[in-house]
């Protein structure tokens, strides 16, 4: 009985710029908010959408009437945010409203600038807060701020969303932060790795063993439990050779890569061969991990000196 | 195809996870594979039984790409199925299932479906599927639109924050004898997570599993001593843009269950059961009105989401409990409904029935 391994544990980042391209609409819409002109479109209805699409929601029709709206409007629904997160448009505790600006007759989702929750009501008027630098993006709207102004409201107005330099595209980032934990069986197989040895697991239904284990077996979907030391030594069962060098790699080329059956694993890992020359490399040929000095996993694996294994000894595992 | 030439569907068997706020022991393989053990001995089945297997999954959840494929192993993909995936709730996995179904390309179905909210930021993940033009870049997260949809009601009188907590402590206590749950019984309702919404007005955040196996004609009866015959199914989505919308209606939901025959009068029988996918409990008031359903029909029995929420999977839920309160004979004819989107943008109802007692 062997104690149960502490749950591993790491922070991971998914992180991506996603490039978008602009359509006519939301292009002018964007580039309209870089020059403080607030645009929506109307539908074939009659109804200004602020902020414009492209597509009526309810026909389906396409839209291109643009018209310009006010940067003032009415508040239709809201709720006070105590605690903003990262990425949201103020640091200080605000409301989040949904904005009906004077002209559009749909509401445009945004903050709202205030000094506590009793200084917010749905009705109350608001204005547009810009932003000190603007690029052509949602955020080109700091936020909203309370606005009361005896001024009258202006009625939409025609725009031909023409605008020097347009923005026809948005980079809009995601980063999503997590803690990963690997699960029993992987969190199992590399505290073994960390001591420089290779276990798989056994399935209780066809007792083959799996090799990085995962909790399952695949054939069988019973989970797999009995831990099995496998290798250290292998059998190439296939192999290819590099030729292209990857950015960031500095492994010379040619080089070669290879499916290698660890002994007494029912199935292939993967790992770069070396220590021969790489058109020397062939099926059957045995080897052997070579560990860097802090490396937490085989760097490569290199001929161990055995005869070569005999075919029918792995063709099952191809 | 016409009414009568349809074949009868059921589901014959449902389990799920108990559901906790982490799984940090398990991956999402070894936390699914205990609930479709579960369904596949319940009926008697084998993995190589089954004639279609759909699930419903997020990998942004726990940031694992992929995540599905690595989950079939736990189904047993060798040799080769016939398999499908929806980045989505496993409602809507159980939709296309029964497509697969009626259309007579099956017999049998595995449905499954999981969510592993814990190594991330649920708030912050979801806010990744909102518009990326004019919302992603704000990242107004889950609770945040749901409150702003709380408001909307108590403005247009619909409910107010009393209500709103008594649909909280109804749900968590009607989930105190469920061995499942996540919140089981009463507690406080806490302070503002994003006002008018407080922490009682929020599900918890969790891992969780499901699982359900769905069945034709007299394989269903074969199956199961009482099926839950799935007499009418319908999804339907509304406008992504949340300023087009009257967050205090869903006219989607009321939608699906025209269409899946809740309201038919020639069924001879009214719906007894709703689960309805609610996370917030301002929803519930939402979906009350959008299905007209009255105070003779049991909402949430299960204590619903508000009770146990795991994203992906809570929706599939609803109909799994429906469908395990027909096979208990607790109902005899019951609406489920699953959610999907913010403010509840995308909405599915399923019409489950037993055979007359």
């Amino acid at each position: 009985m062997t104690a149960v391994p502490k749950t591993l544990r790491a922070p991971l980042v998914v992180e991506f710029p996603f490039t978008r391209s602009l359509g006519p609409v939301q292009s002018a819409f964007l580039t309209g908010l870089r020059e403080r002109t607030l645009l929506g479109v109307r539908t074939e209805a009659g109804r200004v959408l602020v902020p414009p699409v492209e597509y009526d929601p309810e026909t389906a029709a396409e839209l291109r009437d643009l018209v310009e709206v006010d940067a003032t409007g009415t508040v239709t629904t809201w709720a006070w945010n105590p605690e903003p997160r990262p990425g949201q448009p103020l640091a200080t505790p605000f409301a989040w409203v949904l904005v009906r600006l004077d002209g559009a007759d749909t509401a445009l989702l945004h903050a709202l600038d205030a000094p506590g929750p009793d200084a917010v009501r749905t009705g109350l008027r608001v204005r547009v807060r810009w932003a000190a630098e603007r690029h052509g993006a949602i955020t080109d709207i700091a936020c909203f701020e309370p606005y009361e102004s005896t001024a009258p409201r202006t009625r939409p107005r025609p725009h031909d969303g023409r605008f020097d330099a347009p923005v026809t595209g948005i980079v809009a980032p995601a980063r999503l932060d997590y803690t990963y934990s690997p699960g029993r069986a992987q969190t199992a197989y590399l505290h073994a790795l960390a001591e420089r040895r290779t276990v798989g697991e056994r399935c209780p239904s066809c007792a083959k063993v799996y090799v990085p284990p995962r909790g399952a077996c695949p054939t069988c979907g019973v989970a797999t439990t009995e831990q099995v030391e496998v290798g250290p030594r292998g059998t190439v069962t296939t192999f290819c050779i590099v030729n292209i060098k990857a950015k960031n790699l500095d492994i010379e080329v040619p080089y070669v890569y290879a499916h290698i059956a660890l002994d007494g694993a029912a199935l292939a890992l993967h790992g770069r061969i070396a220590g021969i020359p790489y058109d020397q490399v062939r099926m059957g040929l045995r080897v052997e991990p070579v560990w860097s000095e802090d490396g937490r996993y085989p760097d490569h694996y290199r001929p161990s000196g055995e005869p070569d294994a005999d075919y029918d000894t792995y063709k099952e595992l191809l | 195809m016409t009414a009568s030439a349809r074949r009868d569907v059921a589901v014959v068997a449902f389990a799920q996870t108990d559901h906790t706020r982490r799984t940090d022991e398990l991956s999402e393989v070894e936390m699914l594979m205990p609930v479709l053990h579960a369904v596949l001995s319940e009926t008697g089945l084998t993995a190589s039984d089954i004639g279609f297997t759909c699930s419903g999954s997020s990998d942004y959840l726990a940031g694992r790409p992929f995540s599905f494929t690595m989950a079939l192993d736990g189904v047993g993909a060798w040799p080769p199925i016939s398999e499908s995936h929806v980045e989505t709730d496993g409602a809507w996995a159980l939709y296309e299932a029964w497509v697969k179904l009626l259309t007579g390309q099956a017999d049998t179905a595995l449905v499954y479906a999981y969510g592993k909210s814990s190594p991330g930021s649920v708030r912050d993940v979801l806010t990744r599927q909102l518009d990326p033009y004019y919302l992603a870049p704000l990242w107004p997260d889950s609770v945040a639109l749901a409150a702003l949809q709380a408001r909307a009601l108590i403005d247009a009188g619909h409910t107010d924050e009393p209500a709103l907590a008594a649909i909280a402590a109804r749900s968590r206590r009607d989930a105190a004898a469920h061995p499942h749950a996540q919140l089981r019984g009463a507690r406080p309702q806490g302070d503002y997570v994003v006002a008018p919404l407080r922490t009682g007005d929020c599900p918890p955040v969790g891992d969780g599993a499901a699982a359900v196996i769905l069945a034709a004609g007299e394989r269903a009866r074969a199956l199961c001593a009482r099926p839950a015959w799935i007499t009418g199914m319908d999804h339907r989505v509304e406008a992504h843009s949340l300023g087009v919308r009257d967050l205090t209606d869903s006219p989607s939901t009321r939608l699906a269950a025209e269409r899946s025959g809740a309201f038919d009068a020639s069924a001879g029988r009214p719906v007894d059961t709703a689960e309805l996918h609610a996370p917030f409990t301002a929803q519930e008031v939402v979906l009350r009105r959008a299905l007209r359903l009255g105070d003779d029909v049991r909402v949430n029995p299960s204590g619903g989401a508000l009770a146990a929420n795991p994203v992906m999977a809570a929706g599939l839920i609803r109909l799994g409990e429906a469908a395990a309160r027909i096979h208990r004979g607790a109902s005899d004819r019951a609406l489920a409904h699953a959610t999907s989107g913010p403010c509840l943008q995308q909405n599915l109802v399923a019409v489950l029935e037993g055979d007359p007692r």
